[in-house]
């Protein structure tokens, strides 16, 4: 009975944004996109459709001193002969009970403050779809019970963060800014893949249950030798740098902030930013099983928050420098993942991630607020200079302004080492391509070349 | 052998035939595109009968009924098996949308009549099985695109030249297996040939410069269908898998690593949209190489599911394009053309089929991508990687290539750009199957997998069938 009443609200906590993202999807998808009354009744029906049940099975817990209910929803895929089975399970215990119920309280927040914010706005509904493809990702990955899972969860996460920056999409900045995150997406993804096939074979499956050993979250020792441990949370520690903008990849974070600011609030403030962290939480027993991969994952978050606080400084726009500022507290949440301290880390993330979306979603109004202030009281506000800044030489203080204004060179540093050799590479063999083709045919080979830059705005050429 | 309930297979075959002839001499070309959409849908809908009627029978493999062919040749020429049975539906699926989607503007360029016996040899190429009438097949179907070129007045030097060694390896493999192989060896020779060919047809690199070609010089259509069946996977299939020995194979499958890697990094370098299109889909049609010439179950089983997946993705993504194109001309990558809000259906079907193609969660690729990617790395732990990587890359492009198109300045046209309702009915048939299939992929999976392992069992049934009888030989030669 009991069992029953926690899977039938398991599925409508997962149930509830999936059914959104359908609706929103499909109707899109055929052309008939709903009005923005109905687009936001349908948001706000499925965030309360959602929290509910959730709250329910906390309460359930709580009552009947419960620390773990899995909710099985069978083979997803099964090839019984290869024993390999896509396990549909999602997990409500101490880490993803306290983390689905923020992602439907903030996404919750945010769709409420986007109804105002984007009214008549052409994008609107486009917004909401990617809120939708958010929100379901976000609750797949928070509940979800086996790494396949968590991926899936994952890579909806990235598709609308990458489109949601690009929101504003006729300025080519926001643009290039998504499609460079979406980039590291991208490459972060690939090593979340491969840490998740090689904990396949490892466990032969993708059970956090099998993976973490007996015990619910926290306290679960993971099945694996130092080595493997050292392997599989290395790729997992790049897939979450990536996700969360740790070092070398904070560069995206400041980017990502040309997206609407309720998105801005919703993902690079406080979900999608601490997703890294959560992957880091929810396999934290692997890092028990390594003293390099503890020290790693401590060196990431603190070159992450030192260099978060150092940039965050010297910004010059509101939402780029509290950007920074979740920056800084990321780094220090991965040091106390690092360093074992789980709870801490579970509630610095809750209280940061509340704490940031405020600020952002005040953020459009504040420097009104701040010029008013300034207007009645017939004078600039002070600035007041730490006393510990004059003991810095001045040439060192230079250095470390123009280093948090270039954002620490990751950006140039990853340009200049990767990207360009990458694309200088394949931009030559497209030479000895055409070269090759040339040569055979004794002509210029390629009509393409001959491509107008614009040809939608000609009038002789649409056909 | 078991034979189908009724003669689906001649029937998919022979009505393009019939109605290609009429048509190429109508010079009403709505008439002509009417009448080839309704041999198109007849050819489907029997290949479709086929594939259903096929599993219900349960068997490893068919044949028509009233088969008339082995009625007059005594030779089980067109039969149908486990691999083939959801090809038949996809190839004219294909045909089916790429008819359905092409703009009236473009009907007098398209050649209908050149489309319907493509799809006749297609479709007569998946009903076959190792034998002449398969060469034959497979050397006639790049016919069609050669003789587009010679009237569209390009250059055909890069095409000739590598579907003239295309047709030469296989005549002279083929030949070489029936004559000069001694009964009992592993027959090396006809083998290499054989998967040079193969490898050749699939635009592996460094034999991919004609595949570029062709998309530069032949129809945005024409290309299509030319490539998105996969024909060089399925000669594969059915010459070199069944005599090539393992090593062979798998140095097949790291040739197809490293042409999924290459042609991932190409397309992110392409500034033009049929070039990007070409690359996208060269290392997608090399995945599904790799995973087939693995030959373990898994790896099988994915490749055959991303066959499926890219079949139809890759289609759908090509016709959006093709779409747009027919709308704007040729489309630049160099710079953002904002066109977004004047085909949003478009962009939106536009990053579907695109997602899909990655393996993208919720769509027919996912399963079917992780399958590979995992029968890969089971047999090569380091450089399986490579196959994630490749599957990162194109993701990147695709998003690339989504933002030049559909983004930008707003460059406002004095027509209007949004879809037509056929191709909107195009599009949907298509977004269906990519969402049914991501959603409920259990049915395919499990199809495929019982492919995959009837093909393993047959292949390693035919390699010792070859050990035995030189075992046989050599002892003979002893007691002589």
């Amino acid at each position: 009975m009991i069992d029953n009443l926690f899977l039938w609200l398991g599925i409508a906590v997962v149930a509830s944004p999936s059914v959104l993202l359908a609706v929103l999807g499909l109707t899109t998808l055929l052309g008939r996109p709903l009005s923005e009354s109905v687009t936001a009744r349908l948001t706000s029906a499925a965030v309360v459709m959602g929290l509910l049940p959730v709250l329910a099975i906390l309460g359930m817990m709580l009552a009947f001193d419960t620390k773990y209910v899995p909710i099985e929803l069978g083979d997803w895929i099964a090839l019984e002969q290869e024993h390999y089975h896509f396990n549909l399970k999602f997990v409500f215990d101490r880490l993803s009970v306290p983390f689905t119920i923020l992602s439907f309280v903030l996404c919750g927040v945010v769709g409420a403050f986007t109804r105002q914010y984007l009214h008549l706005e052409v994008g609107y509904n486009r917004f909401f779809l990617c809120y939708a493809f958010f929100f379901a990702g976000m609750v797949i990955s928070s509940l979800a019970g086996t790494i396949e899972t968590l991926f899936f969860g994952w890579e909806l996460v990235g598709l609308s963060s990458a489109l949601l920056i690009a929101y504003f999409h006729e300025r080519e900045n926001p643009v290039r800014n998504g499609a460079r995150v979406w980039s590291i997406y991208r490459l972060a993804d690939a090593a979340f893949l491969i840490a998740a096939l090689t904990m396949h074979k490892l466990t032969g499956g993708g059970d956090f249950g099998e993976l973490m050993g007996s015990g619910p979250w926290p306290e679960g020792i993971a099945a694996i030798d130092p080595y493997h441990a050292l392997v599989v949370g290395s790729l997992l520690l790049v897939a979450a740098a990536g996700k969360s903008a740790l070092v070398p990849f904070s560069g995206w974070l400041p980017r990502a902030m040309e997206g609407p600011t309720p998105s801005s609030a919703v993902f690079y403030g406080s979900l999608s930013v601490h997703l890294g962290a959560y992957l880091l939480l929810r396999v934290s027993p692997i890092l028990d099983q390594s003293w390099t991969l503890r020290l790693l994952v401590i060196a990431v978050g603190v070159a992450s928050a030192l260099f978060g606080a150092m940039m965050s400084r010297v910004q010059t726009d509101v939402k780029t420098s509290l950007a920074y500022a979740s920056l800084t507290q990321v780094g220090i949440i991965v040091v106390e993942i690092g360093c074992g301290l789980r709870y801490l880390a579970l509630i610095h993330i809750i209280g940061h991630a509340s704490l940031r979306t405020m600020q952002l979603l005040r953020a459009p109004t504040l420097l009104k607020d701040y010029h008013n202030l300034e207007n009645a009281i017939g004078a600039r506000l002070s600035r007041n200079h730490a006393p510990w800044t004059n003991l810095i030489p001045a040439s060192l203080r230079q250095w470390c302004y123009r280093f948090g204004y270039e954002r620490g060179f990751l950006d140039t540093l990853l340009d200049n080492w990767i990207v360009s050799p990458f694309l200088m590479a394949f931009r030559w063999s497209d030479r000895m391509e055409r070269g090759w083709t040339d040569w055979i045919s004794q002509q210029p080979s390629r009509e393409s070349d001959q491509a107008d830059l614009h040809p939608e705005s000609e009038p002789g050429r649409i056909a | 052998m078991s034979e189908l309930h009724f003669p689906w297979m001649e029937l998919a075959i022979v009505l393009p035939l019939l109605v290609a002839l009429p048509i190429g001499w109508l010079s009403n070309r709505e008439l002509a595109r009417s009448l080839a959409f309704a041999a198109c849908t007849m050819s489907f809908v029997f290949a479709v009968g086929e594939w259903v009627d096929f599993a219900s029978l349960g068997k490893f493999e068919a044949h028509d009924h009233w088969d008339v062919i082995a009625y007059v040749f005594h030779a089980d020429v067109f039969v149908i098996d486990e691999l083939s049975a959801p090809l038949l539906p996809l190839g004219g699926l294909i045909y089916l949308v790429m008819i359905l989607a092409t703009a009236r503007t473009k009907v007098g360029r398209f050649s209908f009549s050149w489309t319907l016996f493509s799809e006749s040899v297609l479709l007569a190429t998946l009903s076959c099985r190792a034998s002449w009438v398969l060469i034959g097949l497979l050397i006639v179907g790049v016919i069609p695109p050669w003789i587009e070129m010679r009237k569209r007045g390009c250059c055909t030097r890069v095409y000739v030249l590598h579907m003239g060694v295309y047709a030469a390896l296989l005549l002279g493999g083929y030949l070489w297996l029936n004559v000069f192989e001694r009964p009992g060896e592993i027959p090396m020779v006809a083998a290499t040939l054989l998967t040079a060919a193969a490898l050749l047809r699939s635009g592996v690199v460094p034999m991919h410069c004609w595949m570029t070609d062709l998309f530069e010089k032949t129809t945005f259509g024409t290309a299509i269908l030319f490539v998105t069946p996969l024909t060089g996977a399925y000669a594969a299939m059915r010459l070199v898998l069944p005599i090539a020995p393992s090593w062979g194979l798998q140095s097949m499958a790291m040739l197809s690593l490293i042409t999924a890697v290459y042609a991932s990094g190409m397309a992110l370098v392409q500034r033009e949209s049929r070039r990007f299109f070409c690359y996208l889909f060269l290392s997608n049609a090399s995945l599904v190489l790799i995973g087939l010439e693995l030959v373990t179950p898994l790896g099988l089983t994915g490749a055959l599911c991303v066959w499926l997946s890219v079949g139809l993705s890759l289609t759908g993504f090509g016709i959006t394009l093709r779409s747009i194109e027919s709308r704007i001309g040729r489309v630049s990558l160099v710079d953002y053309h904002g066109l977004y809000d004047q085909m949003p259906m478009l962009a939106g079907f536009f990053l579907l089929t695109g997602m899909a193609s990655i393996g993208f969660p919720a769509t027919i690729g996912f399963v079917g991508m992780e399958l590979l990617v995992e029968g890969v790395v089971d047999v090569y732990p380091m450089t399986g990687t490579a196959v994630v990587l490749a599957a990162a890359f194109n993701g990147i492009a695709i998003m690339l290539v989504y933002f030049r198109i559909f983004t930008g300045k707003r460059h406002v046209s004095p027509a209007s750009l949004r879809i037509r309702p056929a191709e909107k009915i195009a599009v949907l048939i298509l977004s269906v199957l990519i969402l049914g299939g991501g959603l409920v992929p259990q049915p395919g999976v499990s199809s495929r997998h019982h492919a995959a392992l009837e093909l393993s069992k047959q292949r390693h049934r035919e390699l010792s069938a070859e050990a035995n009888e030189e075992l046989d030989f050599h002892t003979d030669e002893e007691v002589e």
